[in-house]
C-alpha cells in the first residue's frame, strides 16, 4: 500500500498497473517563445528501460522534466498535450505536484546529496509523505541501500554526512533516495555522466535489477550505455521524435536515415 | 651550451612583471600596517585612561566629565543592547525578504524589488538618523510609550524593560533604526548566498515532492549556513560601529538601567559627541581613545565568533 493515483489510495503492488506506465500524446513544450518539443507521442511500457538518445539540445532532457512537472518551477516554461500516468493527464492544473513527484522519482547528471547524514538523505522524501515508526524507517533505509548495493559500504556510518561519499557512492545514494519513496517511475538524466567507468558499470547493473519493479526512463549521451541497458530506445533530433523501437533494432537496423547517421557517429 | 641573450622586449616584460609583483606586495603589507597602526594608536591613546582607572575602567558604571571619572560600561552596554535589538529584528526580516525574492516572487518583480533592496542598502546612514528622529522618536513618544507605560509598565520583569519617560529616545529606537539600516544589507548578501545553491540540488529536493518551505528549511538553509552567518556578522559589524544614525535617536545620556526606552548612549555616539570638547592630553580624551580600542576589540571578537561558527561545519 503506498500513495496511490493522484489523490486517492490504491493497491500499487504492480499487478494493477496498466502495461503503459507513461503515455505521451501530442506533447509540445515551450521555453517562453522557443518551441522545444514538437508533437511528441511516445509510450513508456511498464517495468522496462526506455532510453532517450540524441544530440545535445534535441529535447530529451526537456521531455524527462515534463514527467515530474519540474518545469513548473520556472515561469515561462509550459507544455501542451497529454501525458497519461495512472489514468490521469499529469499536465492538468489540478494534479497535486508533491504527490506526483513522490511517484515519479528523478536522478540528475551529478550526484546531489543533501547537506545531512546518509540516513537522513534516504528518508528525506519518505518523511514528507509517510509516517513511519523508527524501526520501519531503519528497515526502509537498509532495504533501499541494499538494493543499490551500497549497504555494506555505508552501514557503519549511516550518521555520517553524505557529502563524504565518493561520486559513485553519492549517485547510488541518490538512486536509493529516489526509490525510497516507492515511486512507480524513475527518471534518470544522464546519471553516469560524472562517474568513472567502474561506478558507471555498477549503476548500469543496478538498472537491470530495478526495472523489475520500476519503469525507467533514461537520458544518455552514451550509445553503448543505451545499447547495454535499454529495452527500447527513442531517438530525438531538433525537438522531434525521429524513431522509437526495440534497442537491438535501433542499433542494428534503424528505419530512419537520421538515426542511422547518429548512431554511426556521422553527426551529433 | 650558450644561452641566447634576452631581447629588449623580453627584458621590459620582466621588469614590468617584477614591478607589478612588488606593487601587489605593497598593497598586502599596507593593509596589515593600517590595521596594526590603528590598534596601536588606540591603545597608546587610551594608555592614560587605563593607567588612571585600572580595571575600574571596565567595571565602574559612571561616565562623568564633571568629576573626571570615566568607565566603559554604560556606552558599551548601549552598543551591545542596541545591536542585539537590531540584529533580532533585522535577521528574520532579511531572511524572509531573501526567501521571497529568490523562490516565491515572480522573476520580473523580484529583479525590481532586489534592486530596491540594494539601493536601500546604499542609503547614507544619516538619512536613517533623520528619519528616526522625525518619525520613530515622535511615534514612540506619542503612541507606543504612553500605551506601554499604562498597560504593561507594572508587569514583572518586562515592565521595567518597557517603562520610561515618554520622550521617544533610547535603545529601542536606536535598535529600530539600526535594524532598518542593516536589514537591506543582510538581505542583499543572503540573496546572493541563496542564489549560489546549485539548482540541481534544489530540483532534487522538489523532485522528491518537497514544498518550497521544506526545500528552503531542509536543503537551502543548511547548505548555505556559512554564507548566512557571514551576512549576519557583516550586518552586526555595521550596527556595532554605526555612529550618526544612532546619535540622532538614542538620547545620549551615559546612564545604565533596565529601561529600553530611556536615553542612553553607545560607544560610537559618545566618541563622536565628546571628542570636540575634550582637550588634548586630558584623561577624557584618553578615555575616548580607550573606548575606541574597546570598540575595535568588540568588532574583532564578533568576527572571530563568526569564524568559529563557520569552522564547525568542515
Amino acid at each position: 500500500m503506498a500513495q496511490g493515483p493522484i489523490g486517492v489510495f490504491v493497491e500499487t503492488d504492480g499487478r494493477n498497473r496498466s502495461e503503459i506506465a507513461l503515455g505521451v500524446h501530442d506533447l509540445n513544450f515551450y521555453y517562453g517563445d522557443h518551441h522545444a518539443l514538437h508533437d511528441i507521442s511516445l509510450d513508456f511500457p511498464a517495468r522496462q528501460v526506455t532510453a532517450m538518445i540524441g544530440p545535445s539540445g534535441c529535447g530529451k532532457s526537456t521531455l524527462l522534466r515534463v514527467f515530474n512537472r519540474m518545469y513548473d518551477l520556472y515561469p515561462g516554461q509550459r507544455a501542451t498535450g497529454e501525458v497519461m500516468f495512472d489514468g490521469k493527464n499529469i499536465l492538468d492544473k489540478s494534479i497535486d505536484l508533491d504527490i506526483l513527484r513522490s511517484r515519479v522519482g528523478m536522478v540528475f547528471q551529478k550526484p546531489t546529496p543533501f547537506p545531512m547524514s546518509i540516513y537522513d538523505n534516504i528518508l528525506f522524501g519518505v518523511k514528507l509523505h509517510e509516517r513511519l515508526s523508527r524501526s520501519e524507517m531503519d528497515e526502509r533505509v537498509q532495504d533501499v541501500l541494499t538494493r543499490v548495493a551500497l549497504w555494506n559500504e555505508v552501514k557503519d556510518r549511516l550518521k555520517a554526512p553524505a557529502t563524504g561519499l565518493s561520486g559513485g557512492q553519492q549517485q547510488r545514494l541518490c538512486i536509493a533516495r529516489s526509490i525510497a519513496t516507492r515511486p512507480e517511475v524513475l527518471l534518470l538524466d544522464e546519471p553516469t555522466s560524472a562517474l568513472d567507468p567502474i561506478s558507471t558499470a555498477r549503476i548500469e547493473e543496478l538498472l537491470d535489477e530495478l526495472k523489475e519493479e520500476f519503469t525507467i526512463a533514461i537520458v544518455t549521451h552514451n550509445m553503448q550505455q543505451a545499447a547495454r541497458c535499454a529495452d527500447r530506445v527513442a531517438f530525438f533530433y531538433m525537438g522531434r521524435l525521429i524513431e522509437v523501437d526495440q534497442a537491438d533494432r535501433i542499433f542494428t537496423n534503424p528505419r530512419q536515415k537520421q538515426t542511422q547517421d547518429y548512431i554511426t557517429g556521422r553527426f551529433g | 651550451m650558450k644561452i641566447a641573450p634576452r631581447t629588449r622586449s623580453e627584458k621590459n616584460i620582466l621588469s614590468l612583471d617584477s614591478l607589478f609583483h612588488s606593487l601587489l606586495w605593497l598593497c598586502a603589507v599596507l593593509v596589515l600596517l593600517v590595521l596594526g597602526g590603528l590598534i596601536i594608536l588606540m591603545a597608546a591613546g587610551g594608555k592614560k585612561a587605563f593607567a588612571t582607572f585600572g580595571w575600574g575602567f571596565f567595571t565602574h558604571t559612571s561616565w562623568n566629565p564633571v568629576t573626571d571619572h570615566y568607565a566603559v560600561m554604560a556606552p558599551l552596554l548601549g552598543t551591545v543592547v542596541s545591536t542585539v535589538i537590531a540584529v533580532a529584528i533585522a535577521v528574520p526580516l532579511a531572511f524572509g525578504t531573501a526567501f521571497w525574492l529568490t523562490s516565491i516572487a515572480p522573476p520580473r518583480f523580484a529583479s525590481v524589488a532586489g534592486m530596491a533592496v540594494q539601493l536601500l542598502a546604499a542609503v547614507p546612514s544619516i538619512i536613517f538618523g533623520m528619519w528616526g528622529f522625525f518619525t520613530i522618536v515622535p511615534f514612540l513618544a506619542n503612541v507606543v510609550q504612553p500605551f506601554l507605560n499604562h498597560h504593561v509598565g507594572h508587569l514583572w520583569v518586562i515592565g521595567p524593560l518597557l517603562k520610561g519617560l515618554p520622550i521617544g529616545t533610547g535603545l529601542v529606537p536606536a535598535g529600530l533604526v539600526l535594524a532598518v539600516m542593516i536589514a537591506p544589507f543582510i538581505t542583499a548578501v543572503m540573496v546572493d548566498v541563496f542564489k549560489a545553491v546549485p539548482s540541481m540540488l534544489e530540483e532534487s529536493a522538489y523532485g522528491l515532492g518537497a514544498t518550497r518551505w521544506e526545500v528552503m528549511s531542509k536543503v537551502i538553509v543548511p547548505w548555505s549556513r556559512t554564507g548566512m552567518i557571514g551576512a549576519i556578522v557583516l550586518g552586526m559589524g555595521r550596527a556595532l560601529g554605526e555612529t550618526m544614525a544612532v546619535t540622532f535617536v538614542i538620547g545620549n545620556v551615559t546612564s545604565i538601567g533596565w529601561s529600553l526606552f530611556s536615553p542612553r548612549s553607545t560607544v560610537a555616539s559618545l566618541i563622536a559627541l565628546q571628542f570636540p570638547e575634550s582637550p588634548e592630553g586630558s584623561v577624557r580624551l584618553s578615555s575616548l581613545m580607550a573606548l575606541g580600542f574597546v570598540l575595535m576589540v568588540l568588532s574583532c571578537l564578533s568576527l572571530a565568533c563568526a569564524r568559529l561558527l563557520k569552522g564547525k561545519r568542515q
